[in-house]
């Protein structure tokens, strides 16, 4: 809503306040002022002119040699190049001296030989946006109307002093979508009285029933109908101020009848429609839904298809406006218009917002019919328009209103306890003072010391309960006189879950290691959704949740996987010659196993991973180190070690990912994760380097969490440390070896550790060497040498038994 | 013999002093004090000697021994420094060379600005909570007053899955979630910090995905001077002890009254300047008092309890904090961007 402050000086007294003071109480109190916006920079020397002669240019085909009187001693002659330019208008000159808006200075000049002293302005020099320009002097400059006085100063007849302030309506304010409901609004705030415009209303003898009749057929759907008539107009431009009003409001003139319905609309906030009523062809108005696949022509020449959601205005035969949105072009006013069927009604809120959803037809009408009107100023607003039309279009309008009422138009009432607002906002007003906020508001009231019975009037549709009244005497009170407490009462200890205590753990370690959270997005396209998916995910066959109506095609379906949009992420960075990256997540996957969703899908917290290009570098000592296998089995390895849980890794086929590179995690002997080397074609595909990744179902390292460690005494006794290689085949595993190691040294063997992998010289085709370190000891006792050969023996054995391997010497 | 014990005192005292290593000095030991050397031999024609001289170059000789020893071994410790300061030496270094790099990570700056926040709520006795990013359309909007014909809805653009299922478009949610999960004596005291959705295209100032924080505290007797001292105390802790908050209407289907909250500009100190443009504020959140419906239908009884919500951007925090013009930057997840946040 765009708010002209010489518009609004109509209705309340803001004399004396700068536009920005103003904007900024209005901030602070009711609604969001977004900007301030002046008219037309300043201009000086621009006074009214009368063209007393105007003649071809004697060099100049195109100019005019106009002599102007500007209520000097002496006439100014002019050039100007206008081509509506004629004798006998009144025109806006700038004078010499005169500065124009761009700081534009008027100086005398020669022409073409002839001397020019000023120059006759379009409304556009003047500073006036070229779109709000009334389309008969958008080519030209702007001519008054008769009655302005010769050398009068132009800028307050053409209202360029004016400041509009940009309203950023709240859904619940839409009695602000009037200049009346702004100028309630604003004398509430500056405790001042509202005028409101004249409502009388001269009519003829013939009263409109010899006339037009009207039916509503859905009460529900139209409560109120009201129609009247104006006979004998004659559609011309509406007066000067009307035209100033409705420009700086934003909305461009046209002519008499419809500008007179622009201006009751923000007037009133009660959209009004002119029909010319010779083109009905009828006498009557029936009110009606749409018959499926009915047509219409709209006012901007649209032929839109109709459906029963639809409410339409018909001349008892054919639609002739869709109801509270457009008119039909088959009934517009027109310059040959003489007899005016002017419409005032009610439309239910919901039926037009159904409407406007369907067309996508959105109108100031039909903006202010589905956030709701004021139910007792339809009528008015019809009076006011009448009368504008009386007195604008030279109209005579008749007798009597005939209207279809079934309107409720009583006020709402509700029960205020003042002792209850001063618990609520923490405050101590008493109720002389609240009853003062009330009538600063406009709101009559009962009262019984701090009982108040507040009859709320209809312009304030959203006030209906007592906590509605609560943030109405909060504001006009002042949020800024609210008093700063901090809660009494009930206190209790705040803080982090264990689980939410976890993921930080979980971050600090990885961000510890040199790994950089990243934060993607969890809609992904169709070609990256079903990449990469966890293995014990895939199992369950989950199906991707897909948006109704995506934004675009890359966000569609809810991720499977963290893995494709982080490594988007590690492509971009890629892209722009980052190409050693280390990246963690944690997020929700979304799981079900519905095709169409019916009830909320699994969302399953992961933590994923991704590497690539130098883990380590350190040039000058020749130590570069680049990301591969180990280096992520190592994060992960230490990860869980840090969580004290045990978890297997497994060789793996898992498709996108590296066949011989690639292994599960395992829990429990449940998988929960994988990790490794991308597949070289994805890494392609995705414009990639060697990149590895891992991908762990955080909810169940959260279910095997304890934060109680896993306590052990420290030794007493001393250690015993063997060492052992073995010479094995070449796709013998080192760690299943390792677990034999350990299952049979059991339970003195406490530490198993691979220390040395050898394959080549010495060492016979296919076989390779493994060094194991392992550790003795006994809790309660020294080893004894004996003991700890005997053990030392029988693995060796037993390894040779398992995987045909012997010992190296 | 007195003069040639003396002598010879004399001409080794001289050799050690000239000594230059250690292989000279031991041969110089060798030479004057082993078992062939001129000491020795010098005290073997002791036995030629009176009653009276003997003890008299005996002691002398001891003498001689003694100080010979001691220089020597003064000389030993005077070459052992200058070995080891040599041995220094040569091992010194180009201390300005770089050090071995230690790989550094860090979290994502809205993970640091989120759990800041916490932090500081946490501190004032609030949990944390969290729910599901797929919402059903009654926790997001019924619930939350927002029956399925209000106006209201067109200011959030959703993404549906089905008519029923959507992806919520604020922590809000939680809210409700978090009162319908207590029993209805339980004062409720929690913030939710979590991703939301709307359907919009992608640009500096818009995304699809986002981060929002939403507090709510439900207690009998809480009082809207109460959510103005949790917000001040907040925006001190979170902006600077300096900083002035100001509450002005607003709307929010959930809360009656609804505010937004400003904080007074660190840039311009209230005056104006182009990052408040010119009014001195800055919008930071949006709170207001619980809405009764929203009570009620979590079953809480409104005549009993009353409450406060608030919610705010992560992003829109750091935007303004750090200077961030784009708000993708959080999203497209540069190498460039993440590492400037590690230590903010
Ligand atoms: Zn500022």
């Amino acid at each position: 809503m765009l708010v002209s402050l010489n518009w609004l000086k109509n209705y309340v007294d803001i004399d004396g306040i700068s536009p920005e003071v103003l904007a900024e109480k209005i901030t602070k109190t009711g609604i969001e002022v977004d900007g301030i916006e002046y008219i037309a920079e300043k201009s000086s020397n621009v006074v009214v002119g009368y063209v007393e002669s105007c003649e071809k240019h004697p060099n100049a085909d195109k100019l005019n040699l106009c002599q102007v009187d500007v209520g000097d001693e002496e006439n100014l002659q002019i050039i100007c190049g206008a081509p509506n330019v004629a004798q006998g208008q009144k025109v806006a000159v700038a004078k010499p001296g005169a500065v124009l808006p761009g700081n534009f200075k008027i100086k005398k000049v020669k022409l073409r030989g002839v001397e020019s002293n000023g120059m006759i302005c379009s409304l556009q020099e003047l500073g006036i946006d070229e779109k709000y320009v009334p389309k008969d002097v958008a080519e030209g400059i702007f001519v008054f109307p008769n009655d302005v006085i010769v050398g009068e100063s132009v800028e307050p007849l053409l209202n360029l002093n004016d400041a509009v302030l940009e309203f950023d309506l709240t859904p619940n304010r839409a009695d602000c979508l009037s200049m009346l409901g702004v100028a309630y609004e604003v004398a509430a705030i500056l405790n001042q009285p509202v005028k409101l415009p004249d409502e009388s209303l001269e009519t003829s003898e013939d009263s409109v029933r010899n006339h037009v009749e009207v039916e509503v057929e859905d009460p529900e759907l139209n409560p109120y109908y009201g129609a009247f008539l104006i006979k004998n107009i004659e559609v011309k431009p509406a007066p000067l101020w009307m035209r100033n009003y409705l420009m700086a409001a934003g909305i461009r003139p046209i002519n008499n009848v419809v500008d007179i319905t622009n201006y009751v609309l923000l007037e009133y906030g009660q959209p009004l429609h002119a029909f010319d009523y010779d083109r009905l062809n009828s006498n009557k108005i029936v009110v009606r839904q749409a018959k499926n696949g009915e047509k219409i022509i709209t006012l901007d020449e649209v032929e839109r298809s109709l459906t029963e959601e639809n409410l339409v205005i018909t001349n008892g035969q054919d639609p002739i406006a869709l109801a509270g949105v457009m008119g039909g072009a088959n009934s517009e006013v027109t310059d040959q218009t003489t007899n005016v069927l002017l419409e005032a009604a009610f439309f239910n809120p919901s039926s037009i917002r159904r409407t406007v959803k369907q067309t996508g037809l959105r109108s100031e009408a039909s903006t202010r019919y589905e956030k709701g009107i004021d139910p007792n100023r339809v009528k008015r607003a019809g009076i006011r328009a009448a009368q504008l039309l009386h007195q604008y279009a030279g109209g005579s309008v008749l007798d009597e209103v005939v209207e279809f009422d079934a309107l409720d138009r009583d006020e709402k009432v509700v029960s205020m306890d003042a002792d209850e607002i001063n618990k609520r906002l923490g405050t101590e007003i008493t109720n002389e003072e609240m009853g003062k906020i009330l009538n600063r508001l406009g709101f009559n009231f009962d009262q019984n010391k701090s009982d108040f019975t507040i009859y709320v009037p209809t312009r304030r549709g959203d006030i209906t309960i007592f906590e509605d009244m609560l943030e109405e005497v909060a504001r006009i009170y002042g949020y800024d006189n609210l008093p700063f407490t901090l809660p009494q009462g009930t206190s209790q200890a705040g803080g982090l879950s264990d689980e939410q205590r976890l993921k930080r753990e979980v971050k600090g370690f990885l961000q510890g290691t040199g790994l950089m959270e990243t934060t993607t997005y969890s809609l992904t396209n169709e070609k990256l959704i079903r990449t990469l998916v966890s293995p014990e995910v895939k199992e369950m066959e989950p199906q991707p949740v897909e948006l109704a109506m995506p934004m675009s095609e890359d966000h569609k379906y809810l991720r499977l996987s963290i893995l494709p949009e982080l490594l988007q992420s590690v492509a971009y960075n890629r892209a722009r010659n980052q190409s050693d990256v280390a990246y963690y997540e944690i997020g929700s996957v979304f799981l079900t196993k519905e095709k169409e969703l019916t009830t909320q899908p699994n969302e399953q917290l992961r933590l994923a991973g991704a590497l690539t290009g130098k883990w380590l570098e350190h040039p000058w000592q020749q130590e570069v180190k680049p990301v591969d296998f180990y280096v992520i089995k190592g994060i992960v390895e230490g990860l869980f070690d840090q969580l004290q849980m045990p978890v297997d890794f497994d060789q793996a086929i898992i498709p996108d990912m590296h066949p011989g590179r690639c292994a599960t995690i395992s829990m429990d002997g449940e998988v929960i994760g994988f990790l490794g080397q991308l597949h070289p074609t994805l890494e392609k595909e995705m414009s990639l380097k060697e990149t590895y990744v891992f991908d762990i179902n955080m909810e169940a390292v959260i279910g095997a969490y304890s934060n109680v460690p896993n306590y052990s005494q420290i030794p007493k006794y001393p250690s015993i440390s063997r060492d052992v290689a073995f010479i094995m085949d070449d796709n013998v595993k080192a760690g299943d070896v390792k677990e034999i190691i350990e299952s049979t040294g059991t339970p003195l063997v406490k530490q198993v550790q691979i220390f040395d992998l050898y394959k080549g010289d010495n060492l016979p085709e296919g076989k390779k060497s493994v060094a194991y370190n392992l550790l003795y000891q006994d809790p309660e006792k020294t080893l004894k040498d004996d003991e700890v050969e005997e053990s030392f023996q029988k693995i060796i054995q037993t390894v040779n038994d398992i995987f045909d391997a012997y010992v190296r010497f | 013999m007195k003069e040639e014990l003396q002598l010879l005192e004399k001409e080794a005292i001289e050799k050690i002093e000239q000594a230059t290593d250690m292989k000279e000095l031991q041969s110089i030991k060798v030479a004057y004090l082993g078992k062939k050397g001129s000491l020795t031999s010098v005290l073997r024609g002791m036995g030629k000697l009176s009653k009276e001289e003997r003890p008299v170059i005996g002691e002398l000789a001891n003498k001689v021994r003694e100080t010979i020893t001691n220089a020597i071994e003064q000389k030993n410790e005077g070459l052992e420094q200058a070995v080891l300061e040599e041995k220094l030496q040569k091992e010194a270094i180009d201390v300005t060379l770089p050090g071995r790099p230690v790989p550094t990570g860090g979290p994502h700056l809205l993970t640091k600005i989120v759990e800041e926040i916490e932090d500081l709520f946490i501190g004032m006795g609030f949990e944390v909570r969290e729910g599901p990013e797929v919402e059903t359309d009654y926790f997001n909007f019924e619930a939350l007053n927002l029956p399925k014909d209000h106006p209201a809805r067109d200011m959030q653009d959703t993404f549906y899955i089905t008519n029923e299922l959507l992806l919520r478009t604020h922590t809000s949610p939680v809210q409700a979630r978090t009162m319908k999960a207590y029993d209805d004596s339980k004062s409720v005291k929690m913030i939710c910090p979590g991703k939301v959705y709307r359907r919009d295209t992608d640009d500096a100032t818009h995304s699809h995905q986002f981060t929002q924080i939403e507090g709510l505290f439900v207690d009998k007797d809480v009082k809207m001077s109460d959510l103005k001292g949790i917000l001040d105390t907040f925006a001190k802790k979170l902006f600077g002890e300096d900083r002035q908050i100001r509450l002005r209407p607003s709307f929010f289907p959930f809360t009656e009254p609804s505010v937004e909250m400003d904080i007074s500009c660190k840039v311009c100190n209230g005056d104006g300047c182009s990052v408040c443009k010119g009014s001195g504020w800055i919008e930071i959140l949006g709170a207001g008092m619980v809405h009764p419906n929203v009570l009620s239908m979590a079953g809480y009884d409104p005549k009993v309890y009353s409450g406060f919500a608030f919610g705010m951007g992560p992003e829109r925090i750091a935007m303004l904090k750090y200077g961030i013009k784009d708000i993708r930057q959080f999203y497209t997840n540069d190498v460039r961007f993440l590492k400037q946040f590690h230590n903010a």
